[in-house]
């Protein structure tokens, strides 16, 4: 157990941090630590989170995506067409949703690989070209979403928030099996050496594009999750997703590096995040200094990240 | 050991060329299953580069492999180990953030990206147990072991999946003798039950104890190739380095002792990697470093220039004491170091500038030099013979010889009272390597101290008034005149003493 938790040390850091801010949330909270206050909590966190899962497998790689946040706004506008109707539809529309995601992140994917174009370069392109559909698709906020379905994906199970399902389906259905396949590993091996790993027979190209659709994957679910919350598409609402995606793999000890990090992490960091602005938003400061104060905060984070570097002995280890 | 039937592996007509520099050039080369096949040579004879080609990690310019007789084409290395060609490589192989467990279970036999179940993962654990390395947590993280215990890891993951060819590439260069010992039974074992060993070592004792066949290159051709014992060391040592090696040096003048001292290093210690090393430069005088890769000597040069933090021990030039704390203060007027780094493509050159950007980057900050005066590098540059197509093209465009010369010279206009040197010649072709050493010989007659790294002991012996060789971090010999043999360093760098008898470990 001890074991476990120095291995993973990063992630039961962020653990720690987000059930103190949790607690101190629900402390100040005035209707304390009641299904509906969870419910809106983990609504507005399991959002992030799917953004942060999405970042987290362009950052494992060493790479990152700066379209997330117009993955998020596209789908988004593309579920405010199809989420009505037969439930037959409706099963469809959402798998369309994600699809149309998964194609993005894999449009990405290919420009990386095959252009040998840097990632931060290739989904500043593409970011603008999927807000571009996106405000064709939907150039005023607009359009709906069934609410029978948009009230089960967003309400609770038996009192536990259904965002929060979906979480730990995300965790123990989908991220700890897939850490144990090739391609879980073939992730870190590539963010960690790509050299290593070529040279031990991992199809290098493969996996990156396979990273980068995974990225499309789930900023295509986040897109979904976001329509279930809104019941509306607005393609307006990309660039605070992109950036704070980011923040929240960084906060959740994701090394930008590539090769360190889990999606658990990703999605603490997330979560951490949106508890910090709901904290403050009930803790009487004024909400224009709110951005002030998550900015401190994340710097902090950053800075205990990166204090590794001054045990190095060696001044060149601190350039590589 | 029958050469009856068809070869494992053969390779025909072989070329590999990187630029204008031929690491390769028309070999043929042939190895044969139940057999180890030693491959010796230099630094830069192009070793390295065959096993890469076997590997699937780089494709040759010319040429074609057969295996089993029939054409392959190795694109990738996944391809390679289609053909059961399994390379443990020098540069380690290994995922620093992913655990020993994941590292296998990456290079298992049939690992794609689906679910893993990890067969053979008991064979590696068999074989780490085998080879001393029972005590290896297979849940650490690779980035936590020690550099051993790495090697111990990438010798299982080769071996777990279950080699036809398996090249050993200085796979135990930092390995203790016992556990030597116990590798070289593993790899017995696994040539009695037919498997090809390819094996690469810089220790004569080792390819003594292992090999069956010896094949020896120099500059990108294949020597000669003969059974173990065809030889004697002394034959094999003239194959490696060719006839005229006194060719290749300028003429040593006498050892001058009496000069100034201008580089005086007393009891220097960092992190355990550098043991309480103490030695002088004086005017004139050429002093090697030797040792294998990586026992501290090439630490000291970078502690010279102040870049290891929390170092021991008392530095003066010219007889003041002086901390040097930074590679800015070193070659301040005052001290005027120049350290030369060991690679230069990524800490001696930046690549994409300019020949005449580059020149510039040493003087910068000096506030008596002038960086951007041409003047400042003419005589270096006339003196080393720079070949180029005009100083505004990028320094990449020059073949690594050049490259290395343009380090040179940009630190040459500064004048240097001491010159620190980190193998310089390394992977540099004879005719620049020649050059060098002319310089350099021209340098100490003028009157510039020079401290030389080199894994090249005939560099060690040609060049130098007095080598000092290192061994786990200490200095363990210091050689000066007739004390300076091949037989002495060899044995030096070893850490044993040249009579037989009184060996210790």
């Amino acid at each position: 157990m001890l074991d476990y938790m120095r291995s993973n040390r990063r992630e039961v850091i962020a653990g720690v941090v987000l059930i103190a801010l949790l607690s101190a949330y629900l402390g100040t909270h005035p209707r304390g630590a009641s299904t509906y206050v969870m419910t809106i909590w983990a609504n507005q966190c399991l959002i992030l989170g799917l953004a942060a899962c999405a970042q987290f497998f362009a950052v494992v790689v060493r790479g990152i995506d700066l379209s997330v946040g117009a993955v998020v706004a596209l789908t988004n506008c593309v579920a405010s067409y199809v989420l009505e109707g037969s439930a037959f539809g409706m099963a469809f529309g959402m798998v369309a949703v994600v699809a149309a995601g998964a194609l993005c992140g894999l449009l990405n994917g290919l420009i990386i690989v095959y252009g040998r174009i840097q990632p931060i370069v290739v989904t500043l392109a593409t970011a603008s070209i999927f807000v571009g559909i996106a405000l064709l698709l939907r150039p005023t906020p607009g359009g709906a979403v069934n609410y029978d379905l948009a009230d089960a994906m967003t309400l609770d199970v038996l009192g536990i928030p259904t965002a929060l399902v979906i979480t730990a389906v995300a965790v123990f259905g989908f991220w700890l099996p897939f850490r144990r396949t090739g391609l879980g590993l073939g992730l870190y091996a590539l963010g960690s050496s790509e050299q290593a790993a070529f040279q031990s027979g991992i199809n290098t190209r493969f996996i990156r594009l396979a990273a980068f659709t995974l990225a499309g994957v789930f900023g295509g679910l986040a897109g979904l999750f976001y329509s279930f919350v809104t019941t509306t598409g607005d393609a307006g609402i990309s660039a605070g997703f992109t950036l704070n995606s980011i923040a929240a793999v960084v906060l959740g000890g994701v090394l930008l590096r590539g090769g360190v990090g889990s999606l658990i992490g990703a999605l603490a960091g997330a979560f951490i995040l949106k508890t910090i602005a709901s904290l403050m938003f009930f803790s009487g400061i004024p909400s224009l200094a709110q951005p002030l104060f998550e900015g401190l905060i994340l710097a902090a984070a950053i800075a205990i990240g990166g204090a590794d570097v001054l045990r190095a002995r060696n001044k060149l280890e601190v350039y590589a | 050991m029958s050469n009856s039937s068809t070869p494992l592996l053969e390779m025909r007509d072989i070329s590999m060329h990187f630029g204008a520099t031929k690491a390769l050039d028309g070999v043929d080369f042939i190895c044969n299953a139940g057999e180890v096949h030693a491959v010796l040579g230099e630094n830069g004879a192009g070793k390295s580069t065959l096993m890469k080609l076997i590997a699937g990690v780089l494709q040759p310019t010319n040429g074609q492999l057969r295996v089993d007789g029939s054409d392959v084409f190795l694109n990738a290395p996944q391809a390679a180990l289609r053909h059961g060609l399994v390379c443990m490589f020098q540069e380690l192989s290994l995922v620093p953030d992913l655990t020993v467990r994941e590292n296998l279970l990456l290079g298992a036999p049939g690992a794609g990206i689906g679910w893993l179940r990890g067969q053979g993962l008991d064979k590696a654990q068999d074989v780490l147990g085998r080879i001393g390395g029972a005590q290896i947590k297979m849940a650490a993280r690779v980035a936590d072991l020690t550099l051993p215990q790495r090697q111990q890891v990438e010798i299982a993951k080769a071996i777990m999946k279950k080699p036809r060819l398996l090249i050993l590439d200085e796979a135990t260069s930092a390995l203790s003798a016992s556990v030597v010992e116990k590798v070289f039974d593993l790899v017995r074992e696994e040539r009695d039950s037919g498997t090809a060993i390819l094996f690469i070592s810089h220790r004569f004792h080792e390819i003594e104890a292992l090999a069956d066949r010896v094949s020896v290159f120099r500059n990108g051709q294949r020597v000669e190739t003969f059974m173990k014992g065809d030889h004697d060391y002394a034959a094999i040592i003239n194959m490696m380095v060719g006839q005229k090696i006194e060719e290749l040096f300028p003429e040593k003048p006498p050892a001058r002792q009496d000069a100034e001292a201008v580089l005086d290093v007393r009891n220097y210690t960092w992190e355990g990697q550098v043991k309480d090393v103490s030695l002088t430069v004086r005017r004139g005088q050429i002093v090697g470093l030797g040792g294998l890769d990586g026992q501290g000597q090439g630490a000291f040069l970078m502690g010279l220039v102040g870049l290891l933090r929390k170092a021991g021990g008392t530095t003066a030039i010219a007889g003041q004491p002086t901390r040097i704390g930074s590679p800015k203060q070193a070659k301040h007027q005052d001290i005027a170091l120049a350290y030369i780094p060991e690679d230069r493509k990524t800490e001696g050159l930046i690549l994409d500038q300019s020949i005449q950007e580059n020149l510039e980057l040493a003087a910068l900050g000096r506030s008596d030099l002038d960086a951007g005066d041409a003047a400042l590098y003419a005589g270096a540059l006339e003196q080393l013979a720079l070949k180029h197509g005009g100083l505004e093209l990028p320094v990449s465009s020059l073949s690594g010889g050049n490259q290395q010369k343009v380090v040179l010279a940009k630190w040459l206009a500064l004048k240097p009272r001491c010159l620190l040197l980190a193998d310089p010649t390394r992977g540099i072709d004879v005719k620049t390597k020649t050059q060098i050493y002319a310089i350099l010989r021209q340098l100490a007659d003028q009157g510039t101290a020079i401290l030389l790294l080199s894994t090249d002991y005939e560099e060690l012996i040609q060049l130098c008034d007095e080598t000092h060789v290192f061994f786990d971090g200490a200095v363990v010999a210091s050689l000066s005149g007739d004390d300076l043999t091949p037989q002495n360093i060899i044995a030096a760098t070893l850490n044993v003493s040249p009579e037989p008898q009184a060996a210790h470990a």
